[in-house]
């Protein structure tokens, strides 16, 4: 008999909350922007196997996302199906991705980052200055969305549900991968990476591993994105939306499985939001990333836990200097070595 | 003929122009170990209060010192405060750094609008010099002279000073150092001041070539990322070359193959990085 935990409960809930959104939202706007939490979330969930598990910070997401987005649009436009267009999409990310690992792994740290940051800039030198293949700042319109099974996409409604179908798929084969022995052993990569070598696992052969099925899920969201928007432009290949994509991970918790879903709300929303008072969406973002670092380096969602368990533990301490014991009631602080995401271990061996 | 021969000196004044870009990224990213994001910020910001200065009527070289020096203390003072923080934490300071440079961005757009600034090249450095029969246009040429003068100062500081070898000894060895009474952490300061001070000295240099926009900032930190990877990270020389092979790139792929010319610009970069990823001039780190 399946126990059940206050776990499964949580999830069965949200499921429930997901599942009903559009009939208790109501109004179209806020389904829409539903659907954008979830495909960002996809890519936050992509970025977040390399950031949070693998230990390798990529600043070139976007290029990936926007190369699956543009070949598919591309290939639209020049009157090929969409079933075809995306295989055809995945397929170049791909096989974009795998290029992409080879150089990237030359490095590790900041090597990596900045060798990310280069690529993702090529990609989008490539999508602003290659006027006559990519239309340039113009970007390339596409005509219609897919209707999977015969069903039309082109209602909020519908295209919600479609998201949210390859939203759980990418959740479900996240948390496969992160119980895997395969994420077991990317997070020894991570940690550890000359134990790994010496017990005898290819590391480069792990993390480049990890990085094409990233670079998928980046592609896969790079699709939703196309298909949400009809529309793809330079604009999203900027640094930009890499730094977005890394600022939902970081600001909802790297390497858990809900730090990046809720980081992509927290910024999906605030971008709305934001865009609706003012201009300043990047001021705002830069704000946002400063503030994050000097309070919560480790994520709101850890860092909201954390900053509980001290309030709790101090209500409860200051309960019990009612009583006899004067002992100090400061909560424990975080022993000075602890390792939060934003710090990993010097790769060093003993 | 002369069409080559101009793209040449373009080449080699773009050239000069990366090194100041890219000489205080080299230091900062190869000496410190700073991932410094905002680099082409410094640049970009440099230029604005440059051209702020020239359009007032100041003469071209105090404003080119005096914005340097203003993003020196600015650039101090983020190291200072913010950056000496997370010493040692990659992640932080990426997120750091970018940060800045996107507040940078959008305060850049705010005050000094989206159109592009240009002030006229300076009166005394216009005009051509005639060097065995052929002309070349003045400005391109100081800034080149400029670029060379800057690079052997920052040789001779880094390899024959007493404060040279104090920063070599910091990056070599912090806690030794620290012992046998450096101060490291000023040291530091100081370096990252003087990375951000040559950044905004080559942005209000480039000004009247390359004229001032918003964007300038995320176009010019590839480029110095690329000629740091490509010389070997930490290398003044490696720096210097790197430089000049980028502008001669730049310059010739923008001629040629006006739409690939960005992309053909990063080609060195990855050859270099699967060819031999310490670069040209770097050193093999065991």
């Amino acid at each position: 008999m399946i126990r059940l935990a206050p776990r499964h409960l949580a999830v069965a809930a949200a499921l429930a909350l997901l599942l009903t959104l559009p009939a208790w939202v109501g109004n179209s706007y806020y389904v829409n922007i539903a659907s954008q939490i979830l495909l960002w979330a996809v890519l936050a969930l992509a970025l977040n196997v390399l950031v949070g598990y693998a230990g390798l910070v990529s600043l070139g997401h976007a290029g990936l996302f926007a190369m699956a987005g543009y070949t598919a649009a591309l290939l639209i436009g020049a009157g090929h199906g969409h079933l075809a267009a995306d295989a055809a999409a995945l397929a170049v990310t791909l096989a974009t991705t795998a290029v992409f690992a080879v150089l990237a792994l030359r490095a590790t740290g900041i090597g990596f980052l900045m060798i990310t940051l280069a690529i993702g800039q090529i990609l989008w030198g490539i999508a602003y200055r290659w006027a006559s293949l990519t239309n340039g700042d113009n970007g390339i319109n596409v005509g219609s969305r897919p209707a999977p099974f015969g069903l039309s996409l082109a209602g909020a409604g519908a295209f919600y549900y479609a998201t949210l179908v390859v939203f759980l798929l990418a959740v479900a084969s996240m948390a496969m991968l992160v119980r895997s022995p395969f994420g077991a052993s990317l997070a020894g990569t991570r940690d550890q990476p000359r134990r790994m070598t010496a017990l005898g696992y290819n590391v480069w052969l792990i993390r480049f591993l990890a990085i094409l099925f990233s670079g998928l899920w980046s592609g896969v969201a790079g699709l939703l994105f196309l298909y949400y928007n009809q529309f793809i432009s330079p604009q999203v290949v900027a640094l930009t939306t890499s730094a977005e994509a890394l600022l939902m991970v970081i600001s909802g918790g790297s390497g858990t499985l809900l730090g990046p879903i809720f980081g992509a709300a927290i910024v999906v929303i605030m971008k709305n939001v934001v865009s609706a008072y003012v201009e300043r969406w990047n001021l705002v973002l830069g704000l946002i990333f400063i503030l994050i670092i000097s309070f919560m380096p480790e994520g709101l969602v850890p860092g909201s836990a954390r900053l509980w368990r001290a309030a709790r533990q101090r209500l409860i301490g200051e309960a019990r200097r009612d009583g006899a014991s004067r002992a100090p009631s400061r909560a424990p602080a975080e022993p000075a070595g602890a390792r939060t995401p934003l710090a990993p271990l010097p790769e060093r061996g003993p | 003929m002369s069409l080559w021969l101009t793209l040449a000196v373009n080449s080699i004044a773009l050239g000069g122009l990366l090194f100041l870009l890219s000489s205080g990224f080299s230091l900062i990213f190869g000496l410190m170990r700073i991932p410094n994001l905002m680099h082409g910020s410094f640049f970009m910001l440099g230029a604005y209060l440059g051209v702020t200065l020239l359009w007032q009527g100041v003469n071209f070289w105090l404003a080119a010192l005096a914005s340097a020096a203003a993003m020196a203390v600015i650039g101090g003072l983020i190291e200072r405060f913010l950056l000496r923080r997370l010493e040692g934490q990659v992640l932080p300071q990426v997120l750091l750094t970018l940060g800045f440079a996107f507040i940078v961005g959008d305060v850049c757009l705010m005050l000094w609008t989206g159109d592009p600034w240009q002030p006229a090249t300076p009166d005394h450095l216009r005009g051509v010099v005639q060097v065995a029969g052929l002309y070349f246009p003045l400005f391109r040429l100081v800034i080149v002279m400029v670029a060379v003068a800057i690079a052997a100062a920052l040789w001779l500081l880094v390899d024959w000073t007493r404060l040279g070898a104090m920063i070599r000894a910091g990056v070599d060895d912090a806690p030794i150092a620290r012992v046998v009474g450096i101060k490291v952490s000023q040291l530091f300061t100081l370096v990252f001041a003087l990375g951000a001070a040559l950044a905004a000295f080559g942005g209000v240099m480039g000004a009247p070539y390359l004229s001032v926009y918003p964007g300038l900032d995320f176009e010019m930190l590839p480029l110095a990322l690329i000629v740091v990877i490509l010389g070997g990270i930490g290398s003044l020389l490696g720096a210097l070359v790197g430089s000049f092979l980028i502008g001669f790139l730049y310059n010739f792929g923008q001629a040629m193959f006006p739409d690939l010319a960005y992309v053909i610009l990063f080609l060195p970069m990855l050859l270099i990085l699967v060819l031999r990823p310490q670069g040209l001039f770097g050193r093999v780190v065991s």
